[in-house]
């Protein structure tokens, strides 16, 4: 801060409160020329105003505030001079994340001489939770799944952070999958959700295919397919017609429709042969799926939630699919 | 002295201008120092504009009244920064005009709501609040995704915020300041909005919310 504006700041915070303690002062003498008590000579409607004093509690809080500010600024600091707590509540000069944490890292270590509200109250949770999740985080997976506190810890981050897309109970709605079955886009093993969690997944894509397949009798001939594959009953000449195009489909999905994680390369292409469908498995939308394409997103979490509590949230996700 | 007062009573103006001094004082010392403060007035180290798709989502934004419900403010508690991450500081918002952090939260805070669902998520959501969040009581936005577009206005938008952020751009290692958009970009807005949705504009903007501090 420039000296001007810290002089402008000094000038007009001190002076004010010099200013209020003499106009107070003023204001505890009579000086109307008129005794204490008696009329000011003014009369309305036969209600006369009288020359009273000041109460004597209103001006003695009034002079205690004044009191408490001077001492309020001994501590907190006025303009560029942080005071004698040398009290902040956030650093909000910082510029990136790692200035950010720089400066918390010389809060923490002591030596620079100023409290900073906010570090000190996350110092301080990090003191009373940390131990929690680092012991979490030392536990396999696996091990945490069978554990009543820690999946209570992984349930409420779950709701928390996850259930705007999957659901409060893990089932997913279209588009968002169910987390709590045995299909999985990406893989069910610890590790795998772990990483998809930690980094999110971008489905390799499914494009638009109505050009390719020549139209809408192609869609149509490869939707009666797809829908044949988990043994619902279709028209069988449009199936076999839509079969002999599906060498297209095979790259991502398989030749026989079991989904790309099935074939070792987890791009999020789904199993057909299942009756499990993400977007939905009708007709109507078999068709459309495959008419404009599909993509989905999981967003990465690591930077948001960190390590420890992805997974807490991976061993919640985990049990849901284990008997 | 007798019923001086009356000077201050009895006039108007007087007692008009006297008011004025006394509730000015606490913003001259609060407020006015701090437009010129160099660390209050420095874009963070990440701050990168708005794509011209980001801005016409940013007018949707404020067309909609979003800022009515929804905050962009994160503050320095802990109990915000678990839900919501870093606490907003100063350097993200040099580039606002005017500024959304909104005083009023319905809904969540939405500083550092970019990446933190997918883009279908977002249109499911505003199309239909309820069908991702069964509790929300926000209102549906589904014309958003009907309207198109004319990118009439987005160039000319970005050239006033090339000059509304003269001063506080980034600099080159000459010092001197960079400016927003180049022209290039100020003549290609156009093409690049011209027959998106809002739908994806405003999902754009939403996206680009918090970028600069992660």
């Amino acid at each position: 801060m420039s000296s001007f504006w810290n002089i402008w700041i000094w000038v007009l915070s001190l002076g004010l409160l010099v200013a209020l303690t003499l106009l107070l002062r003023m204001c505890l003498k009579n000086f109307a020329g008129v005794e204490e008590g008696e009329s000011m000579g003014h009369s309305f409607d036969g209600i006369e105003e009288l020359n009273n004093p000041l109460p004597k509690w209103w001006s003695t809080f009034f002079l205690l505030t004044i009191i408490w500010a001077f001492g309020y600024i001994a501590m907190y600091g006025l303009g560029a001079w942080t005071g004698l707590l040398g009290w902040k509540s956030s650093n909000q000069g910082i510029l990136s994340i790692a200035q950010s944490n720089a400066e918390t890292a010389k809060y923490l270590e002591k030596d620079s001489g100023v409290l900073v509200q906010y570090d000190r109250e996350m110092a301080a949770a990090d003191a009373k939770f940390g131990p929690i999740f680092t012991a979490y985080a030392a536990r396999s997976i696996e091990d945490l799944a069978t554990d009543d506190e820690a999946l209570k810890i992984g349930q409420r981050l779950f709701i928390q952070n996850c259930a705007q897309c999957h659901g409060s109970d893990a089932h997913g709605t279209t588009g968002f999958p169910n987390l709590a079955d045995k299909d999985w886009l990406y893989g069910g093993t610890p590790e795998a959700i772990k990483e998809t969690i930690m980094n999110g997944r971008k489905a390799a894509g499914m494009m638009a295919w109505e050009t390719t397949l020549g139209g809408e009798q192609g869609v149509q001939e490869v939707a009666a397919y797809v829908i044949s594959l988990s043994g619902r009953s279709v028209d069988p000449e449009m199936a076999k017609a839509g079969k002999a195009k599906f060498a297209i489909c095979a790259g991502c999905h398989g030749p026989d429709g079991q989904g790309s994680l099935a074939m070792g390369t987890p791009m999020g292409a789904p199993n057909l042969t299942d009756n499990i469908w993400l977007y939905g498995g009708s007709k109507r939308v078999i068709e459309e799926t495959i008419r404009n394409g599909r993509a989905g997103v999981m967003p990465a979490w690591k930077d948001i939630l960190g390590e420890e509590k992805v997974h807490l949230i991976g061993a919640y996700v985990y049990s849901l699919s284990q008997d | 002295m007798k019923n001086s007062h009356e000077k201050v009573e009895k006039n108007v103006g007087l007692f008009f201008l006297f008011t004025v001094m006394a509730i000015s004082i606490g913003g001259l010392v609060e407020i006015t120092p701090l437009f010129f403060q160099k660390e209050l007035a420095t874009p963070v180290d990440n701050l990168k504009p708005y794509t011209a798709l980001q801005m016409e989502g940013r007018d949707i934004y404020i067309r909609e009244g979003c800022s009515n419900c929804h905050s962009q403010m994160i503050r320095p508690f802990r109990a915000e920064t678990e839900r919501y991450g870093h606490y907003s500081v100063a350097g993200e918002s040099v580039w606002e005009h005017p500024f959304l952090w909104g005083s009023k939260r319905t809904g969540p805070d939405l500083a550092r709501v970019g990446g933190r669902y997918s883009d279908d998520w977002h249109i499911a959501h505003l199309i239909d609040p309820r069908s991702v969040v069964p509790e929300s009581n926000m209102p549906s936005f589904k014309w958003l995704s009907t309207n198109t577009l004319d990118g009439e206005l987005t160039g000319k938008k970005l050239e006033t915020f090339n000059f509304l952020t003269r001063n506080r751009s980034h600099k080159d290692e000459n010092g001197n300041p960079i400016p927003l958009y180049t022209q290039a970009e100020i003549d290609g807005a156009k093409a690049a909005v011209e027959g998106k949705t809002e739908m994806s504009a405003l999902v754009a903007y939403l996206q680009s919310l918090g970028h600069a501090l992660k």
